[in-house]
This record gives structure tokens, C-alpha cells and sequence, in this order.
């Protein structure tokens, strides 16, 4: 049989669409934990809601979608901010673990509001990008990944910048890596963990807009976050270069196990792929090795 | 009120039961145990096994993540295991029940044991991801493996059979499950009075201190992981006797946060605070389930929002026990006898 290489650059770029998505995603993540060194399994959830969000601005009130999207992703933030004051703040100094769990409490109880507010059932998100498919080549790829694409690789460049240049981002990094020794150069340290849950939260939402014009929104579209969560554990936890470089291996793993091996070898694949890691290189690829002291 | 119990040999120090009072209770309970199948109906004797079943699990996964420390997300797929184990050996060997049951116990344990592998080079939160991992990866094992699981039309398991003695209602299953569950709690109370018990609460509290006093990590570790999965395994295979099919369906994600909820709203690190648990968190679906047809007359679609109530009311409960009271319903329980102990004085 021959080896259709036009069929595989389509499927490798469609995955390439997906990886951005999970780069985006796992970015907020690497974000929270960077600042605040909590493991959010609740993500996921986040840009679900984020997406619902936006279903409820353009279908629900009929907004126009860039009014919409901007509404949503405001929306993220303020349930980014509303979660890290009502639930983490106090659990600020507990044990790891017992942070982890509380964020997936936390998953759970958006899980059901979202079933509650607006119903169990999937849906579809209303069209906001068009449909004339775009060739690259002579490959076709469809309108709303090449979007996707792009819009996540500019948000990331602009977080990237953000990191580098803007002072709250200098704040962050500092307060990543020593929090005394932040609070003595005079960094409101509380409020750069707000910051950090604010703009991972807007990044969930945007992701989730992205991901429902996609595959359709469901309450249960948070899995989506596991997957996130296995690009940022392949990456590094706290590496934003890793959450990049993990959400292209895993994007296009997805891809590939998905068309060539079946739908449902996408999940194996992925948390294969996640033991094979933890297995061989605990830390992720671009982790930082922690060394603990007695 | 009654004062401080004087002990005068380490004997008497480390015994499981101390005080005369506690026994008598204990007495009590079983008595009441023995009698209630007699005076209940069908519907509580539905729940009374269910609970059973619960207890048995999470008191399983209170052993690894209570007093080991090491948090696991799998503790459904593990009984899942068991409960396919079970299901295969009736359908295929029509072996006796109780063989089955063992089988499910050891075959759940050597998975757990092979889950807890990566524990090898990683903790806490890795591990963590690691047991969702498989338990994800365990699931397409169920719904895939056909030609042994029968992929997603499931097993029909047969009734449990014991000395030729059908059990397949409520009513006669609960003098399996019962008994096992009473023995199993008895064995986790038992471990932590060995040295396997003691080792595993060393490396709960500082694991690299209990390396330096010579607990090798690894070894106890996947001791643990293979200890809670024996747990998993007998509770799956008495789900399997009790619901009588399985399907891989019947082991969801949720499940094992349901569990992982028991334990932190019971209280981790006591076996009691595993029992009241389970307990009570199989007895908060059974309320909102009455709360919801109370309302129903008033509420016409109170049915449909069940489902995500019960979802918040799971996730609400973690956060919030997490937040005010960290040690669980089993704090609450010792603080209420506290008080009728020193009563009439104040704590």
C-alpha cells in the first residue's frame, strides 16, 4: 500500500491546530502553578465554563461574537480570581496534596453547575469563523484550526513578551522562584497570585472558545484538561517552553493514534505516553529537578 | 464523665480495643449488625450492602493515601479489575464464590502493584497523574480486551453461591458482604499495630526520614499500592455479586473521586474516619434522592437536576471539608465523645 503523504500533512496539521490548543491550555497551567505551586486539575473545567460563556453571550443574548469572545474571557478571569480568593487563599500554606484535591473538588462542583445551568446535553457553537476550508499547499486544513492555530500562537508570543518585559511578569517570575525573598523586595505576593489566577483563567476561557468551535461544547468537555494536564507533565511543570514543546508532541500524537489507529487509542496513547514519562523522566523535559532537604 | 484509663503493661497500651466501654459498644454494633437484616426492608438492606461494599474499598485506598500519603485517582478502575475478574471466573470456570472473590483480591493486587511502579521515581502529585493514568488506561483495557471483557455489552455475572446457598438478593448477599467487610476493617485496624503499618506511617509523615531509618521506600510503597488494590479487588468483586453486571461503563472516573471524597470527608488517616466515610457518602445521593422526591410535586423537573446536584454536592463536599475540617468526620466523631467524656465540664 502506498503511503497517502498528502492525507498524513493533513492529519499532522490538524494536530498541529489541537497542539496550539493544548500549548494554550497548558500555559494557564504552568502559570498557576509557577505562582502559586498549586496543580489545578480543575482547568479543564475552567475553559469549559469558559466556552459556556461564550454560548450564553452570542446564543443566548444574541452579542455580536467579538463582543462575546471579550465577555467571556473577562468572564474566566473573574472565575479564575473568584476560585483563588474563595478556595486556595486559605488553604495557602497546606499540604500539596491536599491543595490538588481541593481543586478537584473544585472541577466537580463546576462539572454540575454547568449541568444545571445550561443542560447535560453537547452542542454546537454558533459559526463565527466561516467555513471556506484553507489550503496549505495542496493540503486542506480546516478554517477554524488554522485560527486556533494562530490566535493561540499570538496569545503565547504576547504572554512570553509579558514574562519578559512587563513588571507584573517580572513580579511573577520572581515570586515563582523565592516567595520571602519577594515579599522583602516589596511584591504584593498575594496579588500577583490573583494576577496569575486571573490570566490563567482568561487563557482557559479563550482556550475553551477555541476548543468548543472545535468539537462542540459538553459539560464534560473538561477531559480536555487532562490531556493539558499530560502536556505540561511531559514538559515540566513549571517550564512555559515545555508546556509548548509538550503540547506539539502530544497534539500530534493525538492526531496520528486518532486517524490511523481509532478514535478511542487517542486517550491511550496520551496517558501512555504520560507513563512512559514519569517513568523515565520524572521531572519532565524541561522541569526544574527539585531537591528536597530534611 | 469518666476519666483517663490507666495502663499498666504495653500489652494492654497497644491493644486494639483498650477500654471496657469500647468494647461493650463494639458488641453492640455487631449485635445490631446481626439483627438488622430481620427488621429492615428490602430497600435498606439494598443500602446497607452498597455500604459495605463502600467501606471495604475505601478503606483501602485510606491505607494508601491516608497512611501512606500517596494519592490515588484509581481506586474505581481497581475494583473494576476485580469485578471482571469475578465476572470472568463465574462465566468461564464457574469457579465457587469465594475462590473467586480471593482471585479478584490477588489479580487487583498485582495490577495496583504495577500502578505503583512509577512511585519508583516519582511522589505526590506525579503519582497522582499516574494513577489517572491508568485508570483511564484500564478503562479502554475493559471496553477494548473483547474477547475476555465482551467489550461494552458487559458480563452477566451469576448470583454468589456459597455452600450451595444462592445469594442474590440484598437480603442474602449481606451475609457475605457483611462478614467481609467486618474482617477486612479488622485487618487494616490490625496492620498499623505491625510493622508494616508503622512503616507505611513513616513514610506518610517524611519519607526520606523513613529511608534514613531504614524502611526501604520502594518495597513498602508498592506494598501499599498492592494492599489498597486487595482492598479494591474484594470490593469489586462483591459489586460484581451484587449489581450482577459488568460493564465498563460501571467504573467511571467519578467513582474514584467519590472515593477519594470518602476518605478526605471521613478523615484520612484513621480506619474509623474510612468507615464513617464511606458511610456517609453513600448515604448523601440516598437523601438528595428523598430531598428531590419530596420536591418533586412542587419542582416538575427536580429528577433532572439530581444527576449535577450530586456532582456539586460530592465537589462541595471535599472543598469544604478540606477547608474547615481537615480531619474529617472522624475529628467530629472524637470531639463528640470528648465532650460526653469530660461532661459536665468543658473541654
Amino acid at each position: 500500500m502506498d503511503f497517502d503523504w498528502l492525507f498524513f500533512t493533513e492529519v499532522t496539521l490538524a494536530g498541529l491546530g489541537n497542539s496550539a490548543l493544548l500549548s494554550l491550555t497548558g500555559l494557564a497551567f504552568v502559570l498557576i502553578y509557577k505562582a502559586t505551586r498549586v496543580v489545578n486539575l480543575a482547568i479543564g473545567e475552567m475553559l469549559m465554563i469558559g466556552a459556556y460563556l461564550f454560548f450564553s453571550f452570542t446564543a443566548g443574548m444574541g452579542l455580536p461574537p467579538y463582543a462575546a469572545i471579550v465577555l467571556a474571557i473577562l468572564g474566566g478571569a473573574l472565575l479564575g480570581a473568584a476560585i483563588e480568593r474563595a478556595v486556595i487563599r486559605p488553604m495557602l500554606g497546606e499540604a500539596a496534596i491536599s491543595v490538588f484535591m481541593v481543586t478537584i473538588g473544585v472541577g466537580s462542583v463546576l462539572i454540575g453547575l454547568a449541568e444545571i445551568i445550561w443542560g447535560a446535553e453537547p452542542t454546537a457553537l454558533p459559526d463565527f469563523m466561516g467555513k471556506t476550508p484553507i489550503f496549505i499547499g495542496d493540503a486542506y486544513v480546516s478554517r477554524k484550526v488554522v485560527i486556533g492555530f494562530t490566535v493561540s500562537a499570538v496569545v503565547i508570543a504576547l504572554f512570553l513578551l509579558a514574562f519578559r518585559f512587563w513588571r507584573g511578569g517580572v513580579a511573577l517570575r520572581a515570586t515563582a522562584s523565592d516567595q520571602a525573598a519577594a515579599y522583602s523586595c516589596g511584591i504584593n505576593v498575594p496579588a500577583v497570585f490573583s494576577v496569575a489566577w486571573m490570566f490563567a483563567g482568561a487563557a482557559a476561557a479563550g482556550a475553551g472558545i477555541l476548543v468548543g468551535a472545535v468539537g462542540g461544547i459538553a459539560p464534560t468537555m473538561g477531559v480536555f484538561g487532562l490531556s493539558a494536564l499530560v502536556v505540561v507533565i511531559v514538559g515540566g511543570l513549571d517550564s512555559i517552553a515545555g508546556a509548548l514543546i509538550g503540547g506539539i508532541l502530544v497534539g500530534l500524537l493525538e492526531a496520528w493514534c486518532g486517524t490511523y489507529l481509532g478514535g478511542e487509542y487517542k486517550m491511550l496513547a496520551t496517558f501512555g505516553l504520560l507513563m512512559l514519562v514519569l517513568m523515565v523522566r520524572p521531572y519532565g523535559l524541561f522541569g526544574t529537578v527539585e531537591i528536597e532537604r530534611l | 464523665m469518666r476519666i483517663g484509663t490507666l495502663k499498666e503493661t504495653y500489652a494492654a497500651d497497644e491493644a486494639l480495643f483498650d477500654t471496657r466501654t469500647q468494647k461493650a459498644w463494639l458488641a453492640v454494633l455487631i449485635l445490631a449488625l446481626g439483627l438488622f437484616p430481620f427488621v429492615a426492608g428490602e430497600y435498606w438492606l439494598y443500602i446497607a450492602c452498597l455500604v459495605a461494599i463502600h467501606v471495604i474499598s475505601t478503606t483501602g485506598l485510606n491505607i494508601l493515601t491516608g497512611f501512606t500519603g500517596l494519592v490515588s485517582l484509581g481506586q474505581a478502575a481497581f475494583m473494576g479489575v476485580g469485578a471482571y475478574t469475578v465476572a470472568v471466573l463465574e462465566a468461564r470456570l464457574g469457579t465457587p464464590t469465594l475462590v473467586n472473590l480471593l482471585a479478584a483480591g490477588f489479580v487487583t493486587a498485582g495490577v495496583g502493584a504495577l500502578v505503583g511502579l512509577p512511585s519508583l521515581r516519582v511522589k505526590g502529585l506525579y503519582l497522582a497523574m499516574a494513577t489517572i493514568a491508568a485508570s483511564f488506561i484500564l478503562h479502554f483495557v475493559f471496553a477494548n480486551w473483547t474477547s475476555v471483557t465482551q467489550g461494552v455489552s458487559g458480563i452477566n455475572v451469576a448470583p454468589a453461591r456459597i455452600f450451595g446457598f444462592e445469594m442474590a438478593r440484598p437480603a442474602q448477599l449481606y451475609w457475605l458482604v457483611v462478614p467481609i467487610m467486618l474482617v477486612s476493617v479488622l485487618a487494616a485496624a490490625n496492620l498499623f499495630r505491625t510493622r508494616i503499618g508503622r512503616a507505611f506511617i513513616a513514610i506518610r509523615d517524611r519519607d526520606i526520614s523513613a529511608e534514613v531509618l531504614g524502611i526501604p521506600l520502594l518495597r513498602y510503597k508498592l506494598m501499599s499500592f498492592a494492599l489498597s488494590s486487595f482492598y479494591a479487588g474484594l470490593a469489586g468483586g462483591l459489586w460484581a455479586y451484587f449489581f450482577r453486571v459488568v460493564t465498563p461503563e460501571s467504573f467511571p472516573f467519578v467513582y474514584s473521586i467519590f472515593f477519594l471524597a470518602a476518605v478526605i470527608v471521613g478523615g484520612m488517616g484513621t480506619i474509623l474516619g474510612g468507615i464513617l466515610g464511606a458511610v456517609f457518602m453513600t448515604m448523601v445521593p440516598e437523601v438528595l434522592k428523598l430531598a428531590v422526591g419530596l420536591l418533586s410535586p412542587v419542582l416538575p423537573d427536580a429528577v433532572a437536576i439530581l444527576s449535577p446536584v450530586r456532582t456539586i454536592v460530592f465537589g462541595g463536599l471535599i472543598v469544604g471539608f478540606l477547608i474547615f475540617e481537615p480531619h474529617g468526620l472522624a475529628e467530629i466523631w472524637r470531639r463528640t465523645r470528648r465532650f460526653f467524656h469530660l461532661w459536665p465540664f468543658k473541654t
